[in-house]
């Protein structure tokens, strides 16, 4: 089956050349960096986490928005998701994996990453959040393959695997709650030190996740013969609005908590995100962005007959994903180093290696995804030819 | 303990929790109360960690703990301080914020007490506060390290493996006193260039460390275990005192009863063993 991989067009090798390429480069820059130390990065005593961990937080909640379509189709046999799950289980095992490297690629020791099995710490967050991450990978890597193999053969998933496919419900809301608790158990960091951060990591998931699967499958209709199916888009695009104001309406709550209640410690990480603190303002613009965006992804995924048009549906998705990243991937693990512990601002500037390694890790769950969706796609069409 | 006493510490602990006591981090501590809380502790089931239980079981009780006199301390005193310290642990000088690397250092009453700053306290304001780890009683950066590198030791130390230290810098988020450092970048380097340039010297008697690892003051671990007292008291004994909270008759249990003191955040149940005598 994987060898369907191998036989593409040109644009699709020109597409995994370039994506290559930016692996390539991002290689190279890791090497620097782990010869010199993760003093190359943009991170400091104060910023002591910074683009990658963000990253990382970001895509486990992509990963985690898989099971958007995994409950619909398993729970309640809505059949016109059938042809789309295994794009979802698909994702999830590109963003897992985009995840574990994010993670290798910030630690300080990497050589010395297997402590973390030799000497399990089960008081520490970051076990648990280990166990299920590499969970989730292989139920879906199980999941996927055996729906796609049994698509393949033209018969239903075999019985063994239906086990699997129940387990990654919970498990996927496991492992954005589990990521929620390494921020939201801090004493000290005010911003973190909310109970609503694991629904709300929940709430961007399942909006982030599914709307960068649209967007891949829209593109995907126009370039194949491959379709999701009219109906199975509109839906999901529907569950990416509700869950993009569940969303919002959390960070309200946010906002009313601090600045009702007039706390200092509770409001600097807001006010410095959304309106700077004297003049240290970086993420403003992002920030504000953040919030414009949104709220144009929702009106637009709001109203059935802007949605209805594929372009529109897709500039949508585009918007909520944008929206949920700089809120995750940019504004919530930065900010929460700001301010520091004394009170003290020190703002974070990523750098060029810095950024580069990331990319390449953006890069490696591209490719990830490429071949994974070729193949599925190839067996699909395989499927409508017959 | 008297009945009065712990009626006292009820309605001051209420009156915390529903925000009448004004300042809760910035704790004055009257006389006698820490002996108070350590017999509440000890023999009426309060609240305690599983690190606490263990250190009982062990033996006799010591938690040690660093008294800093804020009416003692001086500018260049503390400069010494430093100076010792970060010389005794060769800790690198970067020169920026950014790579730094600070096991004790000094800050301004505003950014130290960040919770219960009184801005009208002009005496305070003025004082050179040193900041250094507190070797919490329950350290949430032992508490989140994923591989136990660092951990509370029975004696109350919350002590830095740097062998096994992944580099995850989880600890640095959980620390709320910004007690911890980084090594971003290979402090070797950096010491063998402040030896060529600045013919610092090295003390061959403590470990040097590797990048990528996080490190933190140790309480001076490796003097105690020769019956030495830390650095910084040896430095400036009127300034800085070191002894066992858990003993009755310990000389900083005995200037506890006598001055007032004040710890970090008190609030955040984090236990500072680190007093401030104002
Ligand atoms: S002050 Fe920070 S580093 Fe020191 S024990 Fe407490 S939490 Fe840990
Ligand atoms: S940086 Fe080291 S000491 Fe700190 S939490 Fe990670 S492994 Fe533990």
């Amino acid at each position: 089956m994987i060898e369907k991989a191998l036989k593409g067009s040109s644009v699709y090798w020109g597409w995994v050349i370039f994506l290559l390429c930016i692996i390539g480069a991002g290689f190279l820059a890791y090497l620097y960096q782990l010869k010199v130390g993760l003093g190359i990065t943009g991170m400091s005593r104060d910023i002591s986490w910074g683009v990658y961990i963000a990253q990382f937080t970001y895509f486990v909640g992509v990963a985690a928005g898989a099971v958007m379509l995994v409950i619909p189709k398993y729970l309640h046999h809505y059949t016109k998701y059938a042809k789309v799950v295994v794009f979802g289980e698909f994702l999830a095992i590109a963003a897992v994996v985009m995840c574990l490297l994010f993670i290798v690629v910030d630690i300080g020791q990497p050589m010395r990453m297997m402590n973390v099995v030799l000497h399990p710490t089960p008081h520490s967050m970051l076990f648990y959040d280990m166990i299920v991450l590499n969970g989730y990978l292989i139920i879906n890597i199980i999941c996927g393959y055996n729906t796609l193999l049994a698509d393949k053969k033209g018969l239903p998933c075999p019985g063994w695997v239906k086990p699997f496919i129940y387990l990654s419900i919970p498990w996927a809301i496991s492992i954005h709650t589990v990521t929620a608790f390494l921020y939201a158990g801090l004493p000290g960091r005010h911003f973190w030190l909310t109970a609503i951060m694991a629904p709300r990591f929940l709430a961007s998931a399942f909006a982030a996740g599914p709307s960068l699967l649209v967007m891949i499958l829209l593109f995907v209709r126009k370039v194949t013969k491959f379709d999701a199916g009219e109906e199975a888009l509109q839906n999901i695009a529907r569950t990416i609005c509700y869950a993009m104001i569940v969303n919002f309406f959390f960070m309200g709550m946010e906002f009313f908590t601090a600045f009702y209640s007039n706390i200092p410690g509770h409001k600097a990480t807001l006010e410095y995100l959304f309106w700077g603190i004297g003049e240290y303002g970086n993420l403003v613009p992002f920030m504000r962005a953040c919030i414009v965006i949104g709220f144009a992804g929702i009106f637009i995924l709001l109203v059935p007959p802007i949605r209805r048009r594929p372009l529109w549906l897709a500039i949508g998705c585009a918007c909520v994903f944008l929206a949920t990243w700089i809120d995750k991937g940019v504004g919530l693990v930065i900010g929460g180093f700001i301010p520091n512990p004394l009170e003290v601002i020190t703002e974070y500037h990523p750098t060029f290696p810095e950024i580069t390694i990331a990319t390449a890790i953006w890069a490696v769950g591209g490719l990830i995804l490429t071949v994974l969706y070729k193949v599925t796609i190839s067996v699909r069409e395989e499927e409508q030819r017959v | 303990m008297s009945m009065d006493r712990r009626k006292f510490l009820k309605v001051a602990g209420l009156s915390t929790l529903i925000g009448l006591g004004g300042g809760s981090a910035f704790e004055l501590l009257r006389p006698g109360k820490v002996d108070a809380e350590m017999e509440h502790e000890g023999h009426h089931g309060g609240h305690h960690g599983e690190a606490h239980e263990k250190a009982e079981e062990a033996g006799p009780k010591t938690r040690w703990a660093m008294l800093i006199d804020m009416k003692a301390i001086t500018k260049e005193k503390a400069e010494k301080i430093i100076h010792v310290c970060h010389h005794i642990h060769n800790v690198p000088d970067w020169g920026n914020p950014k790579d730094e690397i600070k096991w004790v250092w000094e800050d301004e009453y505003e950014h130290v007490f960040t919770d219960s700053y009184n801005e009208y306290d002009e005496v305070l304001e003025k004082l050179p506060f040193l900041l250094m780890c507190n070797h919490c009683d329950e350290p949430p950066c032992a508490r989140v390290c994923p591989v136990e590198a660092t951990f509370r030791r029975p004696d109350g130390i919350v002590a830095q493996d740097y062998h096994r230290c992944i580099g995850c810098r989880f600890c640095m988020a959980a620390c709320p006193y910004g007690s911890r450092s980084f090594n971003w970048l290979d402090p070797r380097i950096k010491l063998k260039e402040e030896m060529a340039k600045k013919g610092r010297k090295l003390n061959k008697k403590f470990p040097t460390r590797m990048r990528g690892v996080v490190e933190k003051c140790n309480f001076c671990v490796e003097r105690l275990a020769e019956g030495k007292q830390p650095g910084c008291v040896e430095a400036c004994p009127d300034v800085m005192h070191f002894g066992n909270l858990a003993d009755e008759n310990s000389n900083v249990r005995k200037i506890l009863r006598e001055r007032v003191s004040l710890r970090r955040k008190l609030e955040l149940g984090t236990k500072p063993s680190v007093f401030y005598l104002v």
